[in-house]
């Protein structure tokens, strides 16, 4: 498996606050990377970092390098644009736009050029496949994004991610506000998804973790305390500290 | 479990609380009457200034015998041979406020956009406040700086005498700048952030953001503060008098005098003799006015509607 994102000695923080103290990962294709850690550890701030969504709060600067394609993109010239389209993100709380399912799906081919509308009926057709949405939503393409439960919402977003093609997609607790059946269906999708992307995903949930990912990271108070594959961190952890995590014994 | 014979406490709570009951009852009555009673006190004013002002306006009909489409559709207004041809001021009203929503609202939703999404911090500490003093300031000093400036400017710039439309369209477009940018802003401002995100992470630039996500989402709001201000601006009558010219015509052109229904009203007011069939023909301008406000309103209770998609 080839490696497809680095960072070296990442550091971040917001004013004088160091969310993440340096951290060091590679993350490969076709793999899941779940990162678990107590409340306020800084994964979602890490994971930010990945697509420079951190530009968008004020104060918050970030050190280090972020490997991608051998180009590091915590540099001033990269544009993020690009960088964004290569690297998707699905938030906690689905965020459709107020705009139809097609049209949401439609937004960023849109703006990356693509304009044909035979092909851009594709495109909503294949994302919404990848996102195991397309057969619940195929004869309401046109009806507003928020007619859909918070499920759907979320497969939605995920779907829009897709559109673009990313190499990378960033999941933060994709899962933590919906019921069991939704969560086993993005589960399901994430699995799929693992055939043609590299995902990373922030996760409080376990089992979750477990069940989708590959390889697993464990942050406490901004620091990397342990990397390894999932099942090596879940049945016999090399640091304590991940060992009382994971058995609940706090965070 | 261990068997437990003791009042549980959230019980023993309950059992004094009669009194506090009883004394929150009064409280609840006397409040529900106060209340009531303002409501009831506030829909028999608006009952009878609609009442009084309909009466009024259509008696100029009834009891007079003006024809009603001659009234609106005529354009010669002579009150002292009954010639009454009130289009001239019914169009005069519709083209100023549609031409100062015209000028104003894109103005007012780039201010909104630069206070919200460009200077976040600096907009709502200094522009903010600039904009909510400029609805502050008096119709009349407007419409006296109207007169000092902008006529004087209009007049050297271009053909005419300064007054007219034009003037009366800046003017008014000035009013109501404050009104939309203000709906304009808040509504920019409680947009969720995370929409903003999803389209950042599309990776679309800020200007396809505002332009693709921001400024849609918000739309109906922001139709919302244009209707208002153009109500603001059909009903605003002494700076508009003061630049307008108050010609009863159709104006051929932006910078030929005219008048408003507004206008007019405030003009002849104190000429007229009440129950005189001159000072009906006012009333049923004011009637017009009034049934424009409720157009207005019922717009923007629809557009509020579909704010909540
Ligand atoms: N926008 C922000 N401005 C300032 N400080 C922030 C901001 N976002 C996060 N922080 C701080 O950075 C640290 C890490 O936060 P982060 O959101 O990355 O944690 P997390 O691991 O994702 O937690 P959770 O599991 O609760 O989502 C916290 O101490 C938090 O207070
Ligand atoms: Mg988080």
């Amino acid at each position: 498996m080839t490696d497809i994102l680095r960072t070296e000695e990442l550091k971040i923080y917001y004013g004088q606050n160091e969310a993440v103290k340096g951290v060091d990962l590679t993350f490969t294709e076709n793999s899941v990377t779940a990162l678990i850690g107590p409340s306020g550890c800084g994964k979602s701030t890490f994971l930010r970092a990945l697509n420079r969504m951190n530009d968008e709060i004020p104060g918050s600067r970030m050190t280090g390098n972020i490997w991608i394609d051998g180009k590091n993109i915590n540099a001033p010239d990269t544009d993020v644009t690009v960088l964004r389209q290569n690297i998707g993100m699905v938030w906690q709380r689905p965020n459709p736009f107020y705009k139809s399912i097609y049209a949401n799906i439609a937004f960023g081919p849109k703006y990356h050029g693509v304009r044909n509308k035979a092909e851009l009926d594709n495109i909503v057709e294949d994302s919404l496949r990848k996102a195991a949405l397309w057969d619940e939503v195929k004869d309401r393409l046109h009806t507003s994004a928020l007619s859909l439960s918070g499920g759907q919402q979320q497969r939605l977003c995920i779907a829009r991610a897709l559109s673009v093609q990313p190499k990378i997609l960033l999941l933060d607790e994709p899962a933590s506000a919906l019921d069991p059946v939704s969560t086993a269906k993005i589960e399901e999708t994430i699995l799929q998804l693992k055939e043609q992307l590299c995902i990373v995903i922030v996760t409080h949930n376990m089992q979750q973790a477990a069940r989708i990912s590959g390889h697993t990271a464990y942050f406490y108070m901004g620091r990397l305390v342990e990397y390894d594959k999932t099942e090596k961190i879940f049945t016999n952890p090399s640091d304590p500290m991940t060992q009382e995590y994971i058995s609940g014994r706090f965070g | 479990m261990k068997a437990n014979h003791e009042t549980p406490p959230f019980m023993k709570a309950n059992q004094e609380t009669p009194l506090l009951f009883r004394k929150h009852r009064a409280e609840e009555w006397i409040g529900r009457i106060y209340t009531t009673f303002c409501v009831a006190l506030l829909i028999v004013i608006i009952v009878s200034i609609v009442y009084f002002v309909a009466s009024k306006g259509v008696s100029t009909f009834a009891v007079n015998g003006v024809s009603l489409s001659g009234f609106l559709f005529g354009q010669n207004w002579q009150p002292d041979s009954d010639k009454f041809g009130a289009l001239p001021f019914i169009f005069g009203s519709f083209v100023t406020s549609l031409l100062a929503a015209v000028i104003a609202s894109p103005l007012s939703v780039c201010a909104a956009l630069f206070m919200t999404e460009i200077t976040p911090n600096w907009g709502k500490k200094v522009l903010q406040p600039v904009v909510e003093l400029l609805a502050g300031i008096p119709s009349v000093v407007y419409g006296f700086i109207g007169l000092s400036v902008l006529v004087p400017f209009l007049r050297s710039v271009f053909p005419g005498q300064g007054i007219g439309v034009a003037a009366g369209s800046i003017v008014l477009s000035i009013m109501i700048l404050p009104t939309i940018t203000s709906i304009a802003t808040d509504a920019l401002a409680s947009l969720p952030r995370n929409l903003k995100e999803a389209s950042y992470g599309l990776g679309a630039t800020r200007w396809q953001t505002i332009s693709g996500v921001v400024i849609p989402t918000v739309l109906p709001s922001i139709l919302t503060g244009v209707v208002l201000g153009m109500a603001r601006a059909f009903g605003e009558a002494l700076a508009v008098q003061m630049v307008i010219g108050n010609a009863p015509h159709i104006p051929s052109s932006l910078f030929e005098s005219a008048s408003t229904l507004t206008s007019v009203i405030t003009l002849n007011m104190s000429n007229t003799v009440m129950g005189s069939v001159q000072n009906n023909a006012l009333w049923s301008m004011a009637l017009i006015l009034l049934l424009m406000t409720f157009v207005f309103v019922l717009v923007v209770r629809l557009l509020e509607r579909r704010t909540k998609i």
